[in-house]
């Protein structure tokens, strides 16, 4: 079978007798649950977000099945206060928490490294380096997990979690339930107990050390003497490009760290390297025994690997190659038909401040825009804005100010700063833009869809309910293809001196992909070549001309033409034309 | 004109075929997020691996798709390690758009072939920054040493009935440099795609193929 990494991880989940998984969708972790949904026996969910999902799942395994959570890098900052305090309680069953870092930063917000999380928590940490990796350390984590009463991290990269290789499959091992034990001391962390487990997880540490030493995850490869590499992850797989001949020490548990055979290795070579993505974590570890180590330079913690990258860490020379500079960039975009874009053109048009989120509306940043102000992490906008509007307050600054975020990072980390910006007498005004699905990560559904992970019907969330009841009096709700209602309810939004919410709500066109359209069209005659249809940015108005001498006599005007197979048929660049240039009807 | 070179005229479909069984070949695709890489990707590496090589890919999914530039690289020999290719490691690059063939180039080996579409897709920044879009895109390829065939994609695939298909079409072409038999190509396009579009991309594929 030609798996990712993702998916390979599912199908080990699933031989390991997994019975609940859970997951809030990011890149490059989201496929994990997505796969686990298409098997039977796994109740595999969407959680709000990725703390709930790791609690969900540790309350599985605390009642006694084995059970995974999966997330992004940075979901496991949100999910880091439960994961360092399960490790003291450790669980009945297996319970494996994915991390899929994003070196390179494809699609996230920072490069963070977590590796770190394991040493801080004091968790064991798996490494798979292909997809046949990915599905067998699946299957050893929860034997692991179990034998040492611990949560274990599979830590992933882009390149493991996307990069597709062949799989064997195997048989599915049935794993019985096990059973509940009330035990207070081990589950109920106040203090006193807590103390106690402490001294139990320092403990295990120093047994899984031993382990580590022992286990085959961890492998000698002798090849050439003359060079030693150290490596784990994808690294390995570079660094075994780079150095076909030499000698590896193949990491597939890299935390603890097996000192006893890391120092066997350096024993045996007479150069050690150690090659990894981004921080120091094998090399601070290596040098931390009083092994001679030879890292990567400083500049290398940027980024991800290759093995040319690799061989240049190793002493070869930079690849001659250089990239051809001078073409123009191809930043992603907004997607034609975008209801985000109408919301965005307006926020702009009232010169208000924006506290931007993450979703696929922070590409709202770029040209020709450029409507947002701040993007840092999942629910961030509302206490941005919150805060903004606080200090705007204080420097008499009359800018209004605005939080945007989307329907599933709302419902993921925007309902407590909503209670706050109530709660603390603010008037900031809150964006939810409502396109009825997590776009981004490709379109899955969350509480306010009123679908699970499998399409079933659920409860739908009621997102104006919500609002209401977290205390905002004035909740509107706006079609962000109606330009001109949307303007109105912002502007009065944006002039009360209370808090308000407003919800544009219409579904993101990768929804009703399919659906009849019916191209707007360029009326040449009439159009002046004032460009006011271009600021929108729509990749349908993408193939321009130039009009020379233009009816109001400029030299050089831009003139749209509309791309009929791209075109969604929104209508927002006819409703923005002044002219009456765009010709349109609804489908 | 469907096929041109820009160094020696027309190819012979039989030459320039590489060889995997003693070093891994890298091919690598690149295009605009929306193009269907994905999908013409995919069925490169089933058809490899119905054809026994060993095969990794590596792509990117979430923001790169949104219309940004966005690359795949497939790899496959009897054993492959890294799951990227290297600068100056491809010894094919097929564009599915003439600016992101320009944009990869440095990713081609210096005997490497280019095999790209007559596609042109204006990126946003044309329209709000001091760029042009690069004339004579195939020229300029061929400044840099690369070995050019032009595919006119989406005249094939509108030919088979349907525009989505031009990705599967320079699957086509890429296959009469590759040593993977037709029937293998065929399975791979029957797993991968759905019923009724099915027959649409066999076409598409046939024609990039005959060219």
């Amino acid at each position: 079978m030609l798996l990712s990494g993702n998916e390979a991880i599912a199908r080990g989940a699933y031989e390991a007798g997994v019975k609940v998984a859970a997951s809030y969708p990011g890149t490059p972790a989201t496929e994990i649950l997505e796969s686990l949904a298409t098997y039977e026996g796994i109740h595999a969910q969407w959680s709000p977000n990725e703390k709930v999902a790791l609690d969900v799942a540790f309350g599985a395994a605390l009642g006694g099945v084995r059970a995974l959570a999966s997330m992004k890098h940075v979901g496991l900052n949100v999910a880091a206060d439960s994961l360092f305090t399960i490790a003291y309680t450790g669980m009945t069953a297996g319970l494996v928490v994915v991390s899929a870092d994003d070196p390179g930063m494809h699609s996230s917000q920072n490069e963070q490294d977590n590796r770190h999380y394991a040493r801080a928590a004091k968790v064991p940490m798996l490494e798979p380096a292909d997809s046949q990796e990915a599905r067998d350390f699946v299957i050893e984590a929860f034997r692991i997990s179990e034998e040492f009463d611990t949560p274990v991290l599979l830590r992933t990269t882009t390149r493991i979690a996307h990069g597709k290789s062949l799989v064997r499959p195997g048989k599915v091992a049935p794993a019985a339930p096990r059973h509940f034990e009330r035990d207070t001391r081990k589950y109920v962390m106040i203090p006193g107990h807590a103390r106690l487990r402490h001294v139990v997880v320092e403990e295990r540490l120093e047994r899984l050390r031993q382990f580590a030493n022992r286990t085959p995850l961890n492998r000698i490869e002798m090849g050439d003497p003359a060079l030693g590499i150290v490596a784990a992850g994808a690294a390995y797989q570079y660094a075994r490009e780079a150095r076909p001949t030499a000698s590896f020490l193949k990491l597939g548990m890299s935390y603890p760290l097996p000192d006893e055979l890391i120092r066997e290795f350096a024993s045996r070579v007479k150069r050690l390297f150690v090659i990894e993505e981004l921080d120091p974590f094998l090399e601070e570890g290596i040098a931390a025994l009083g092994i001679e180590v030879h890292g990567k330079p400083h500049a290398m913690r940027l980024g991800e690997l290759d093995a040319a990258s690799a061989a240049v860490a190793l002493g070869d020379k930079p690849p001659r190659a250089e990239p051809i500079t001078d073409l123009p960039a191809r930043p992603p975009v907004l997607c034609p038909g975008c209801p985000h874009s109408g919301v965005f053109y307006v926020l702009r048009k009232l010169k208000a401040v924006v506290a931007g989120d993450i979703g696929c509306y922070t590409l709202s940043v770029l040209p020709p825009l450029e409507a947002m102000d701040t993007c840092v992490c999942m629910g961030a906008a509302i206490g941005h804005a919150a805060g903004l509007e606080r200090a705007f307050d204080i420097a008499g600054d009359k800018r209004p100010v605005v939080g945007a975020i989307g329907d599933s990072t709302f419902v993921h980390a925007g309902i407590a700063p909503l209670i706050d910006l109530v709660y603390n007498k603010g008037c900031a005004t809150v964006v939810i833009l409502d396109n009825r699905t997590t776009a981004m990560t490709g379109r899955q559904d969350h509480p306010a869809t009123g679908r699970t992970a499998r399409g079933e019907q659920t409860h739908q969330l009621e997102l104006e309910a919500l609002c209401r009841a977290c205390g905002v009096d004035d909740v509107a709700v706006v079609d962000p293809y109606d330009l001109n209602a949307l303007e109105t309810t912002l502007k009065r939004a944006l002039a009360a001196r209370r808090p308000s919410v407003v919800i544009a709500r219409h579904e993101c066109v990768l929804l009703t992909r399919g659906a009849p359209k019916a191209p707007a069209h360029v009326i040449e005659e009439a159009c002046v070549g004032c460009g006011m249809c271009l600021g929108l940015g729509c990749p349908a108005l993408g193939a321009v001309r130039r009009l020379r001498g233009s009816a109001r006599g400029a030299k050089d005007r831009l003139k749209p033409v509309v791309t009929p197979e791209l075109c969604a048929s929104c209508g927002l660049c006819a409703q923005i034309c002044r002219h009456e240039a765009i010709q349109w009807e609804p489908a | 004109m469907s096929a041109t070179t820009t160094k020696a005229g027309p190819r012979p479909r039989a030459q320039a075929r590489v060889d995997a069984a003693s070093a891994p070949v890298n091919v690598m695709l690149v295009g605009v997020g929306g193009q269907g890489i994905i999908l013409a990707s995919e069925v490169l590496c089933h058809a490899l691996m119905a054809s026994g090589w060993q095969v990794k890919k590596s792509e990117v999914h979430g923001m790169a798709q949104r219309g940004g530039s966005v690359r795949t690289d497939v790899r496959f020999g009897r054993e492959i390690c890294a799951p990227l290719i290297s600068v100056g490691g491809a010894h094919i690059l097929v564009a599915l758009e003439q600016l992101e063939a320009l944009r990869y180039l440095h990713f081609l080996r210096p005997d490497g072939l280019v095999l790209m579409s007559t596609e042109r897709i204006m990126p946003v920044t044309i329209l709000t920054g001091p760029y042009p879009y690069p004339e004579d895109v195939p020229g300029r390829l061929g400044e840099r040493g690369a070995q050019v065939i032009v595919v006119d994609a989406p005249a094939l695939a509108a030919a088979a009935g349907n525009p989505r298909t031009a990705g599967v079409a320079l699957m086509g072409a890429l296959s009469c440099h590759l040593d993977v038999k037709t029937a293998a190509w065929r399975k791979a396009i029957t797993a991968l795609v759905p019923e009724r579009f099915r027959e649409v991309n066999v076409d598409a594929f046939r024609r990039g193929r005959r060219k």
